[in-house]
């Protein structure tokens, strides 16, 4: 198959996923989401292309930043809300820690890093808030 | 020419392609000047009408609803998306094609319109100018755009397209045939450079075996292979300079082995120069060769190129250790800018939750290892912020601290004296002769000191137990006191090393005087010739010899380099492949759990091995004027150990229960690098400047000062005022105000520093506090 030539071959997110780069990560689902055109995770070879790209060890921070904002951006509203936050610590944690515990982490999450006070974190409370971690660049990279 | 017709096709306005098309097919059979200039001016007319439009494109990108409709009308081919500023363009592309196509035919009538064609006023120009800056603009962005591949793909394209057409058409008249040869040479060079970059990323070694050990064991072990790798570089380019300049033309173009006392092995000695224990210690003809100084001549020009040996050596020398300083500060610099900002703590939660993650892993053990690590972490978090912030016990915490920190300084103190010791012993040794002991004896310092350099971080992770610290300080507080361990060693070791050095010294005099009656008893009586020559001829293996205190410098360095590496080997093979063949196979038959009890599988100990690679750096630097084999040695060593510890790795070690954070680390790590690149060159530095070289060996003999050697050159080799001119230079008068220049600048660029660093706090904070007001 010449993929070069763009034909409009579409995997499914259910193969990509698959990957042994991904297999292990938790946001895998959400990482193939982000990437595909429709939204629903079937990626063309343009898209996995690009995904590696933003993934990788060169790409600028704030490229990584939007796209880091998309993933952990669960209900795509372009906001990180609550329950955004809930999601994303549950996976962390494999829901090993209590309710209130999980509360209380995504309110403390809120309260360090929204700027605007709408309880939630849009993009620029995100970006403010990533751009000062230490470790950003080095553990949202995956080698390929 | 073709490409100066600008063609915008009214076509936007609602009508299609046909009425161009129709205009091209009408017009290409005839040809005649009416035709052209009718052509031209409805070209002109066409063109400043694209140009309004462009105009109106930039100012207002978001473009207004009328424009918008008139656009979509006259989509109807391609169904990707554009900007307005792309359909613009696609619709000149595909017009301005059709246009050179028509003009093509116009071939013989080229040079008259070339003359019409400079109907572009100068601020047409200004403006095409600008769009094509634009494009590139774009072009050299398009990386860091988040738009789907494909519609930077489209945009690339097209954008390309844009400056490939109007590129040319900015230069005039004669020079522009040459302006487009120069834009086409400038795109062949960036093509070349990126399939040069292309082949220099695949050229890097070891990157599926580091990426495998990422996914095993996360990013702080696999930053102690990266950080392999690197020295492996550098190591490459000091061997690179020591072989091929030093080595080589000796090797080459000097005197072949046997010709001279200096090049042969002394008579006494010959008996056992080929058995493989002298051999493995690093005498017999291994001493009298290429890889130690004392082979070298002192003859200022060797061979039919004339190279200038002495100098090369001298330069060289100084060349590595300028190099290692360049590349370690490059390296720090780049590091610190990735890093950018310092030590926050003011989002913990929001780190933890976004960054903790390693993307890297890809093993389901490692993925386990690290969820019940995040899991444990925010526990901890969590206790933290709930408990209120009581300092309870704080008397008993800082005198436990104390009490450490005290024991700590003994145990240092302790591993200082008994270095000492066994230093001394070991010269006692020599003076009564070494035949008379066995092994033990012989190797009792590097050893020993081996032993210590394993033993000793053990007992200061168990002392640092007491001191109940955050993980992080505790690793930073333990990778220091190692570091103070290793230097008093290796400092120690220098010491006496210096008294050796006097010690051959003081033997040299002595065999200097010898030499006088050796060379009378020779001549018989002939004492009064004065001839240099000696007519009687005797074989270099019978001169009596100096101790040669530099070669003995550099074996010693070698020695040590060669047991630690030996030490490092087995450790790691008994310390983790026998105990984790012993904790698999021993499980079934044994009273408690092995996994998971006792013994269990060992982690890789970053720290550990880190400051290890460093230390034997260190001490490659340190001895690499006096031995040049080393250099080659260590490239050997690194890629052995490559290999075998990657091995170790992946079969022996099981990820580390804390996973840790690679990311500060790295200019710790580059930092200590640093101190220890300065610290080894002081010795050699001192060496160098105060004590003269060895009479009879090496490429310095017979000189009062080994720098002399610069002096010697600039009087021989350059003109006469380039002398004069160093003369002036090296001025104490000169010198010193210069410093103090640089002095001054370096405090000036310090306290600007720290007044950026405060503003930017200061701007940060404003910038929160009016976020949190503004809303």
């Amino acid at each position: 198959m010449d993929y070069t030539n763009n034909p409009d071959v579409k995997l499914p997110l259910a193969l990509i996923i698959n990957m042994p780069e991904l297999k292990e990560n938790p946001f895998r689902n959400r990482i193939v989401e982000s990437f595909s055109e429709d939204g629903l995770g079937n990626i063309s070879f343009n898209d996995f292309v690009d995904m590696f790209s933003v993934l990788s060890e060169t790409a600028p921070r704030e490229l990584k930043a939007i796209y880091a904002f998309k993933i952990y951006d669960f209900n795509t509203d372009n906001f990180i809300c609550k329950e955004d936050l809930e999601k994303t610590l549950n996976k962390l944690t494999r829901e090993e820690l209590t309710p209130e515990e999980v509360n209380l982490v995504c309110e403390k999450a809120i309260e360090e890093a929204d700027m605007d006070g709408d309880n939630k974190l849009c993009f620029t409370d995100f970006e403010n808030m990533i751009s000062r971690a230490p470790d950003f660049l080095s553990t949202f990279h995956i080698r390929i | 020419g073709p490409e100066v017709d600008m063609h915008c096709n009214t076509a936007r306005r609602g009508n299609s392609n046909s009425r161009s098309g129709s205009k091209v097919k009408e017009e290409k059979p005839k040809k005649g000047q009416a035709r052209r200039s009718k052509a031209k001016e409805k070209k002109k007319v066409l063109r400043e009408q694209c140009e309004e439009e462009c105009r109106q494109d930039e100012e207002a990108p978001k473009c207004s609803k009328n424009h918008r409709n008139e656009k979509a009308k006259t989509e109807e081919r391609g169904d990707f998306k554009r900007k307005t500023k792309d359909s613009c363009d696609e619709e000149r592309n595909h017009i301005s094609s059709d246009s050179s196509s028509e003009s093509e035919e116009l071939s013989a009538d080229e040079e008259e319109s070339q003359e019409e064609k400079d109907v572009l006023t100068q601020e047409e120009l200004e403006k095409l100018k600008e769009a094509v800056e634009e494009k590139k603009k774009l072009i050299a962005n398009l990386r860091g755009k988040p738009w789907p591949m494909s519609k930077k793909l489209v945009t690339l394209r097209e954008s390309q397209e844009f400056v490939e057409k109007y590129e040319g058409a900015l230069g005039k008249g004669k020079g522009r045939k040459l302006y487009a040869y120069k834009v086409m040479m400038m795109k062949k060079w960036m093509k070349f450079q990126r399939d040069f970059e292309n082949f220099r990323t695949a050229c890097i070694p070891w990157e599926m075996k580091i990426k495998e050990i990422e996914s095993h064991f996360g990013s702080s072990v696999a930053s102690y292979f990266i950080f392999l790798r690197w020295m492996y570089g550098m190591n490459m380019i000091l061997f690179g300079l020591t072989f091929g300049l030093v080595m080589v033309p000796e090797a080459l173009m000097g005197r072949p082995y046997g010709s001279m006392p200096r090049k042969t092995v002394p008579r006494s000695e010959q008996a056992g120069a080929m058995d493989f224990a002298v051999l493995w210690d690093f005498g017999g003809y291994a001493q009298y060769s290429v890889l130690f100084y004392g082979y070298y001549n002192n003859q200022r020009a060797i061979g039919w190129l004339k190279f200038r040996m002495p100098l090369s050596y001298f330069l060289v020398g100084v060349g590595t250790v300028a190099y290692s300083y360049m590349v370690v500060i490059r390296t720090m610099a780049r590091n610190a800018n990735r890093d950018g900002g310092g030590d926050d703590t003011s989002f913990n939660f929001s780190w933890k939750m976004f960054t903790s993650w390693d993307y890297l892993i890809g093993n389901p053990e490692t993925a386990d290892n690290k969820f019940a690590s995040i899991t444990t972490s925010f526990k901890e978090s969590i206790v933290e912020e709930q408990e209120s912030h009581k300092d309870e016990n704080i008397h008993l915490t800082r005198f436990l601290r104390v009490l450490a920190n005290f024991l700590v300084l003994c145990c240092l103190a302790g591993s200082g004296y008994l270095i000492y010791f066994v230093v001394r012993r070991s010269q006692k040794f020599a003076l009564e002769g070494l035949e008379n002991y066995g092994w033990w004896e012989r190797n009792e310092v590097n050893m020993v000191m081996s032993l210590l350099g394993m033993f000793c971080p053990m007992l200061f992770d168990v002392i640092s137990s007491l001191e109940n610290y955050h993980p992080r300080i505790a690793l930073q507080w333990q990778l220091g006191r190692i570091f103070a361990l290793f230097l008093g060693n290796l400092y120690t070791f220098i010491i006496a090393l210096m008294d050796e050095i006097n010690l051959k010294r003081r033997e040299e005099e002595v065999v200097k005087y010898n030499m006088t009656v050796w060379q009378a008893s020779l001549y018989n009586g002939t004492v009064d010739d004065n001839s240099t020559t000696s007519t009687i001829p005797v074989d270099p293996a019978d001169v009596p010899r100096g101790p040669c205190w530099e070669t003995m410098v550099g074996q010693e360095f070698v020695r040590l380099i060669v047991s630690d590496t030996m030490t490092t080997y087995i450790t790691l093979l008994i310390g983790d492949f026998l105990r984790a063949v012993f904790v698999r196979f021993f499980n079934y038959c044994w009273c408690w759990d092995l996994e998971y009890g006792f013994p269990s599988y060992s982690e890789f100990d970053v720290s550990g091995n880190v400051l290890g690679l460093i230390f034997n750096q260190g001490m490659i630097w340190m001895g690499a004027f006096y031995a040049p084999c080393l250099p080659a040695l260590n490239v050997l060593r690194l890629h052995v150990s490559m290999y075998l510890q990657c091995w170790a790795v992946m079969c022996c070690n099981v990820p580390q229960e804390r996973v840790f954070k690679a990311s500060g680390s790295n200019n710790f790590y580059m930092a200590m690098l640093l101190v220890i690149l300065f610290l080894s060159t002081l010795p050699a530095i001192y060496t160098i400047v105060s004590i003269p070289p060895s009479f009879d060996c090496g490429p310095f003999s017979g000189k009062k000062r080994m720098y002399d050697v610069i002096q010697e050159t600039l009087e021989n080799d350059f003109p006469l005022w380039f002398g004069k001119v160093f003369s002036y230079a090296s001025n104490p008068g000169l010198v010193l105000p210069f410093i103090l220049v640089m002095i001054l600048a370096i405090y000036y660029l310090q306290s600007t520093s720290k007044t950026y660093k405060a503003a930017n706090m200061d701007l940060k904070k404003k910038l929160q506090t009016r976020q949190v007001q503004g809303w």
